[in-house]
């Protein structure tokens, strides 16, 4: 470690390392790229030339067109997701809160059940969930799809904040009982603001979770309100008429984007927020 | 103001675990200073969390005016704690953290901002209100710590190593406006302190712990000069206590112990009265200051070569082998011989104490008057 502080430069071992890292970054970047260049071209030049070349005629028809086909379900999935993430996201918070500060009898063995829900496969909880939302009269509703949505990412969030909690010193909540602060004083304005990292860390999980479903989006939505997902799988897999491949380029652009909004917004703060509470604060 | 009681405080984290605190009995009257000690993770802080409401306990009486107040919520208490790990709110500006007690208790703006400007002022952070903690040294963390109680007016202040982490100089002008203000404000306290100093010069009471037990509840000054077992003996004052391992002969009304050096000899009578102390294994306890430079003419010297000295500059420590034990006493600097020279040495023997070897208990002093035995009160607090 010290000789690659010590000797600047291009020494052998360097330029394999940054070769190694820049074939890492072609393999991850070549199908966006192939999907750019392919959303802006016209369906003559995809048929004509390869994957890697440039447009002949820079076409921002695919794009519109997309749009214009997965407009309703963009909003589906923004109307599903924004309200998951944040009630997710202040419930686990909350959940993370007692579980840390307020133990209570039998709080280790909660926290342990909940923990399973981390590793509960989608499917295992389809049936139940179907039939749950169907006696809530939720089925086949975009409040049903927040719901489950909300149920299973808890496992989570809960995880996510109590775990930075537990490395909260208790003491920090002894003074603010002592200063008079109650149970919601101190949550809001002790501890909330300090979790502003493993905030972030939660809503970009969920998000990313949330938004990529399709599982859930394909059982518990039908018609109109299917999320995103769903009505690109169903663009894409049509089996009229030509393929359009820029048309559903564009569409799979349209929705990966919001993802990648969010890491770019909120990234800084993911990686702070799996390292919080590593170093003294 | 107000009394604050313990009546056979209990306290155990969890079955199974040993009790933290046990038969804690104490008792402090309106604006008295009670300074607790005891070596690290003998229960202190674990004190304090109960009275504070913190923790709660496992058995007994918490009485504050003489009403119980150990199920009442920590809120409602009207304590006030500055906490050994400062536990400052990392988000909010010294100022912030200064005012959170007084707003949650919805005090007046104008009352609050001159509140903290006051506390600001006795603990030299006015500079500092601005800031977070974490851009404080941890000096100033501990005084913002003290601030944040300060600014209240509470019923009672618990203080948990306040200064343990400021400069020598700092901490004596602090040791020294505490003592001001509690002059002033004569708010009861209870104050955690490792600093002899403190402990000596702050307190109106002094409780010595060991092992959750209390070992001695007294004023200053009988902790000091007619402590109740070895435990305390030795941890109050500065250099300790010497102990010397001595068998007495003699009889009844005149005992006397022999005192051995590679120089010499001498059988140092004791005030020991009545008791049957043949043979048995005791500990003579003597202050530092309580071995002195023998004048022309004393009949009672012992002659011992000096061994190590150690100046501390306004005394300075002289060490010498008594009985096969070290042995330290403190001199003047102008007065105190060199290594390797020889020294006779006198003894205050009406201040000696005598300890039982195997309980570690201190042996009654014969009583001369009868004032001197109201040290007895002492005796009752004492842990079984
Ligand atoms: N939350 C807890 N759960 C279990 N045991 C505890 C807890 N807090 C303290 N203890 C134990 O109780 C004992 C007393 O701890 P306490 O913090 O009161 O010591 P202390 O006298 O304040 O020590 P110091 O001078 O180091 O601050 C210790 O043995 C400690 O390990
Ligand atoms: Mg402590």
């Amino acid at each position: 470690m010290t000789s690659a502080v010590l000797k600047p430069g291009l020494t052998p071992s360097r330029v394999l390392i940054y070769a190694v890292l820049i074939l890492a970054c072609l393999m991850y970047l070549v199908p966006l790229v192939v999907m750019l260049l392919t959303s802006f071209k016209t369906p003559e030049d995809i048929n004509s030339g390869n994957l890697l070349t440039l447009p002949h005629v820079f076409s921002t028809l695919g794009w519109v067109k997309a749009w214009a086909t997965v407009r309703g379900y963009f909003w589906n999935s923004v109307a599903i997701t924004v309200p998951a993430v944040l009630i997710s996201t202040a419930v686990g918070a909350l959940n993370g809160y007692v579980l840390s500060m307020w133990r209570f009898r039998g709080s280790q063995l909660f926290f342990g059940l909940l923990l399973f829900g981390c590793f509960l496969p989608f499917q295992a909880v389809l049936l139940p969930a179907s039939f749950t939302l169907g006696k809530m009269g939720l089925a086949n509703t975009t409040a049903g799809l927040v719901v489950v949505h909300v149920v299973y990412g808890l496992a989570f969030t809960t995880l996510f904040f109590r775990n930075f909690y537990v490395s909260v010193p208790e003491a920090l909540v002894k003074a603010a009982r002592l200063d008079g602060a109650g149970f919601f004083t101190i949550f809001g304005r002790v501890l909330l603001p300090m979790s502003v990292p493993t905030i972030m860390v939660c809503v970009i999980w969920q998000f990313t979770q949330i938004w990529n479903d399709f599982l859930f989006g394909v059982v518990f939505a039908s018609g109109d309100a299917q999320p995103i997902t769903v009505a690109l799988n169903n663009l894409v897999n049509t089996t009229t008429g030509v393929k359009e491949y820029n048309v559903d380029m564009a569409a799979a652009m349209i929705a990966g984007l919001p993802t990648l909004l969010v890491y770019v917004l909120a990234g800084k703060y993911f990686l702070r927020g799996l390292t919080a509470g590593a170093v003294k604060g | 103001m107000a009394t604050l009681e313990l009546r056979n405080v209990n306290k155990t984290y969890g079955s199974g675990l040993p009790d933290t605190l046990k038969d804690i009995q104490l008792k402090i009257a309106e604006g008295e200073f009670l300074i607790l000690v005891g070596p690290s993770g003998c229960g202190k802080s674990t004190l304090m969390n109960c009275i504070a409401g913190l923790e709660n306990i496992s058995g007994g009486a918490i009485l504050v005016d003489d009403a119980d107040i150990s199920q009442m919520s920590p809120k409602d208490r009207d304590i006030a704690m500055v906490f050994q790990s400062y536990a400052l709110y990392p988000t909010m500006t010294v100022r912030q953290n200064i005012e959170f007690g007084l707003k949650i208790r919805k005090v007046p703006k104008a009352q609050i901002d001159q509140e903290v400007e006051r506390v600001a002022k006795l603990l030299q952070i006015e500079h500092l209100l601005a800031r977070k903690p974490g851009q404080l040294s941890g000096g100033q963390q501990q005084r913002v710590a003290m601030g944040r109680a300060l600014a209240r007016r509470p019923k009672i202040y618990l203080f948990d190593e306040p200064l343990s982490n400021l400069d020598a100089k700092l901490r004596v002008e602090m040791r020294t406006e505490m003592k001001l203000m509690h002059q002033r404000l004569k708010t009861t306290t209870v104050y955690v302190t490792h600093d002899q100093i403190e402990a000596m010069t702050l307190g109106d009471k002094v409780a010595v712990m060991k092992d959750g037990i209390i070992q001695q509840f007294g004023t200053p000054k009988e902790i000091y000069s007619e402590p109740a077992n070895l435990f305390v003996a030795s941890f109050i004052g500065s250099p300790p206590m010497n102990f010397i391992p001595v068998k007495p002969a003699g009889g009844r009304g005149r005992w006397h112990v022999p005192l051995a050096t590679d120089l010499g000899q001498l059988s140092l009578p004791l005030a020991a009265g009545d008791a049957d102390l043949d043979q048995r294994e005791l500990i003579l306890g003597l202050r530092p200051e309580q071995l002195a430079l023998a004048a022309e003419g004393d009949s009672a010297v012992l002659q011992a070569r000096v061994e190590v000295t150690e100046p501390t500059g306004p005394d300075t420590l002289i060490f010498v082998t008594i009985n096969g034990t070290k042995v330290c006493c403190r001199l003047a600097p102008d007065l105190a011989p060199a290594v390797g020279e020889m020294l006779k040495l006198s003894f205050d023997a009406g201040k000696a104490l005598l300890f039982d070897a195997k309980t570690g208990e201190r042996l009654a002093r014969e009583s001369k008057t009868p004032a001197e035995g109201s040290a007895g009160n002492v005796a009752q607090f004492r842990g079984r």
